[in-house]
């Protein structure tokens, strides 16, 4: 038989079977999506709603004073481009992760700061998950509060929502679970006292009573990978990127609440 | 790098007025029993102290251990008398020194 | 298969095992004993009644590096009548003291907010003590969960 044809049917049949199997884990329809905000204690609620007791506004402040800050041969400060953050950052981190024409895929918030510090700016790049990342990224995000999450219908960020689809579903690790099994099939369920949230990453960077730290969406996701066992991809792999942009798009339309707290 | 404060004080008060104070300051107390990836202890380091004045008089005086979670938050209250300022002293291991202070008016 | 996945309720133990050194290693000090003698510490001989102070805490905690705790002692801090110290301890953490706060008639209302770490399941117990040398106290029994997916530090 003609192996091309052979080929292409096989093709054929994978493909609809991974739609199949994507379409067989249930997502939650989108008036039903609720951020994880609403299963917490009252306490834990209240140092989120407090900027004058949320931990994570120690970060946003660090984060303005970096905004602030002359870096790199450039000499420039971020405000000396894009001026006060309030109005030029303001809905910014709703949209992102967002396409970069010049790596032609998109990118996330960090990413996109270290592109800028060193293309801009001429500074060294922050590192992952450093201080000064979490401080400036936080601040960006912060001006976004209160703002909808993205539609995210840039035609290019398509393929790249699709393959962040594919990790949500894929099973993984020694539990071999997938996301979508905890995160769509059973979400507001008990898991060993913790209620499964839907995992939507309205938060972002979060303070984490868990790790009484400011952290990003990207660590979480490699602490989920743990969780079950999984090898976690390498720091700034782009299947994060891919499953940041999968997961925001997940949550178009819901308020950005960052900085959040969670437990 | 000094530790980053915040607090809270109403900018004005009536005399007599109890008012409410707040503070939080990253640190990351950490509580001695902890041990890193290789096993070894990670020595404690934490906030031991925390003095709040008014006008130099001593207000609010807390010795904190372990027990108190990283970035300690604190609230506490405090009759306004007078105008002036008031100060706050975060003190601890490792000869550890954080000021921070705020002013108040009273009418 | 899921269902007896999410349905069992399994032991702390379980996801204890294997757990990276995040968690709190508890010392063998850690006793009801030991928080007794942190407290005969501060009132020595003097008895300790039940009464006028209240200890905030959530009764059922999500996570134990992080619990909002609220004290509060009835008194009209005057000169005459106020609140010296309110301290509180623990039962279970490696260390009984957690915090220790010296107010006075300047303080207006005795009451103070913070946030506390809590290695386990067990007794809080608040004392105050008064400007006329009395003793009281509270204390809450609080119940912590321990997060379903353990993770490694970063």
């Amino acid at each position: 038989m003609n192996r091309r044809l052979v080929a292409a049917g096989v093709a054929g049949l994978l493909a609809i079977s991974a739609a199949v199997a994507a379409a067989l884990a249930a997502e939650i329809p989108l008036d039903q999506r609720r951020s994880s905000y609403e299963d917490m204690s009252p306490g834990n609620k209240a140092m989120q709603d407090d900027d004058t007791a949320n931990p994570a506004v120690l970060f946003v402040l660090d984060g303005e004073a970096l905004w602030n800050a002359k870096a790199g041969a450039s000499g420039k400060s971020c405000a000396d481009c894009h001026g006060d953050a309030a109005t030029s950052m303001k809905g910014v981190a709703a949209r992102y992760p967002a396409f970069d024409n010049a790596l032609r895929r998109p990118v996330d918030l960090e990413q996109r700061i270290n592109i800028s510090r060193e293309q801009n700016q001429k500074a060294a790049p922050f590192a992952f998950e450093s201080k000064e990342m979490l401080a400036l990224s936080t601040y960006i995000a912060t001006q976004s509060r209160g703002e909808p999450i993205s539609q995210f219908d840039d035609p290019r960020l398509r393929p790249f929502i699709e393959k962040g689809r594919a990790i949500f579903h894929q099973r993984q690790g020694q539990l071999n679970l997938s996301c979508a099994q905890c995160h769509d099939d059973n979400w507001g369920k008990s898991l060993a006292g913790n209620i499964i949230p839907q995992a939507h990453p309205t938060g972002y960077p979060i303070y984490r009573l868990e790790w009484q730290n400011l952290g990003s969406l990207q660590r979480r996701l490699r602490n989920c990978m743990t969780g079950i066992r999984a090898e976690p991809y390498p720091f700034g792999a782009p299947e994060y990127v891919d499953l940041e942009l999968f997961l925001m798009w997940r949550a178009r339309g819901m308020p950005m609440e960052t900085p959040g707290v969670r437990p | 790098m000094a530790a980053r404060t915040l607090v809270n004080v109403p900018p004005k008060a009536k005399r007599g007025e109890v008012i409410q104070i707040r503070t939080l300051i990253s640190h990351a107390m950490e509580n001695g029993f902890r041990h890193d990836n290789m096993g070894k202890p990670i020595p404690r380091d934490i906030i031991t102290s925390f003095v709040c004045s008014y006008n130099g008089e001593t207000i609010f005086d807390a010795t904190l251990h372990p027990a108190v979670s990283a970035n300690p938050f604190l609230t506490f209250h405090t009759v306004a008398t007078e105008s002036g300022t008031i100060d706050f002293k975060w003190i601890g291991d490792n000869g550890f020194s954080q000021e921070a202070s705020a002013k108040i008016t009273v009418e | 298969m899921l269902d007896k996945l999410f349905g069992a309720r399994p032991t702390r133990r379980i996801f204890l095992a294997g757990a990276a050194s995040l968690m709190i290693v508890r010392p063998a000090a850690a006793t009801p004993q030991a928080m007794a003698a942190a407290i005969r510490q501060v009132a020595g001989e003097a008895e300790i009644k039940p009464g006028k102070i209240k200890l905030d805490l959530p009764p059922l905690v999500e996570n134990g590096n992080s619990v909002a705790t609220t004290v509060k002692v009835e008194s009209p801090m005057t000169a005459t009548d106020y609140v010296k110290a309110i301290h509180i301890s623990t039962e279970k953490n490696p260390q009984p003291n957690v915090i220790s706060v010296k107010l006075g008639p300047r303080s207006g209302k005795a009451e103070f907010q913070t946030r506390i770490r809590l290695a386990d399941t067990q007794q809080v117990v608040a004392i105050c003590e008064m400007s006329d040398g009395t003793f009281w106290s509270d204390k809450v029994d609080v119940i912590l969960t321990l997060s379903a997916c353990l993770e490694d530090p970063v």
